[in-house]
């Protein structure tokens, strides 16, 4: 398929968090040029972020929506960004993210993961929500895969949870980052 | 009665049907932070008690995992 880049410009893709999940996948959407991403975010670049999400030294301190944005910007300005630095909560998340074709889910804490997805599940309905599960620690290459629950679909290995032994680090996160990517891929392009 | 859980099916012998709370139970799901599916439908926390599963029933059990 030579026309992909044809179709995923009339798409629209909202990602919720600009973490290590979210600047990722953003990225490698924005990569195979994705028409419009709605990216939200309320936290702050710290220098620890580096280890694992897609922000540059000179941006520690910055708003992770607005430097995302201009990550995205820096690798193709055509792509149309709006960021949103805002906490979100299910109202903001159905008025931000109705009009997407896909919504990825981009949070670290659990509970914003539930959150997002029962809003989803309950309050959009038909609308396909891909999210990240289990991505901490290193290695375990083949326990990375993809659940799909109807419209939910889980990337990762629904398993490791971030812990003191198990920090959230650049190629684990990175792979689940683009799992998501390339699901959202799946789910426009077929 | 035979039920579909998270995708595997799965035999719960002597059970004809049961709440959501009593599944949880019965399957060991020790979580706090879940996302609850039956037949495509979410089931909210709060519903637990009451919403129950029976034969036949395709039902999702997600575990909420902190990282990203």
């Amino acid at each position: 398929m030579n026309n992909y880049r044809e179709i995923l410009k009339t798409k629209t893709v909202g990602i919720a968090g600009c973490g290590g999940l979210g600047s990722n996948c953003a990225i490698a959407l924005a990569r195979v040029g994705i028409g419009k991403l709605i990216i939200a975010d309320f936290d702050v670049i710290a220098e620890s972020n580096l280890n694992r999400q897609y922000f540059f030294l000179n941006q520690v301190g910055q708003k992770k929506a607005f430097a995302l944005k201009e990550n995205i910007t820096r690798i193709d300005p055509k792509i149309v960004v709006e960021a949103h630095d805002i906490k979100l909560d299910p109202d903001s998340i159905v008025s931000l993210f109705k009009d997407c074709d896909v919504v990825v889910e981009a949070f670290d804490q659990a509970a914003m993961k539930q959150m997002i997805i029962e809003t989803v599940l309950g309050k959009m309905p038909g609308k396909p929500i891909v999210s990240g599960m289990g991505l901490a620690g290193w290695g375990k290459n083949n326990l990375l895969t993809t659940h799909k629950f109807d419209n939910l679909y889980i990337c990762g290995d629904m398993e490791t949870e971030v812990s003191e032994d198990l920090p959230p680090l650049g190629p684990r996160v990175g792979i689940v980052a683009n799992m998501e990517a390339n699901q959202v891929m799946e789910l426009l392009l077929g | 009665m035979k039920i579909i859980l998270n995708n595997t099916p799965e035999t719960l012998d002597g059970i004809e049907k049961l709440t959501v709370d009593e599944l949880l139970k019965v399957k060991n799901f020790s979580f706090k932070m879940l996302v609850i599916k039956i037949n495509e439908k979410l089931v909210k926390k709060e519903d637990y008690a009451t919403a129950t599963v029976k034969d036949g029933d395709n039902v999702a059990i997600i575990h909420l995992i902190s990282g990203g």
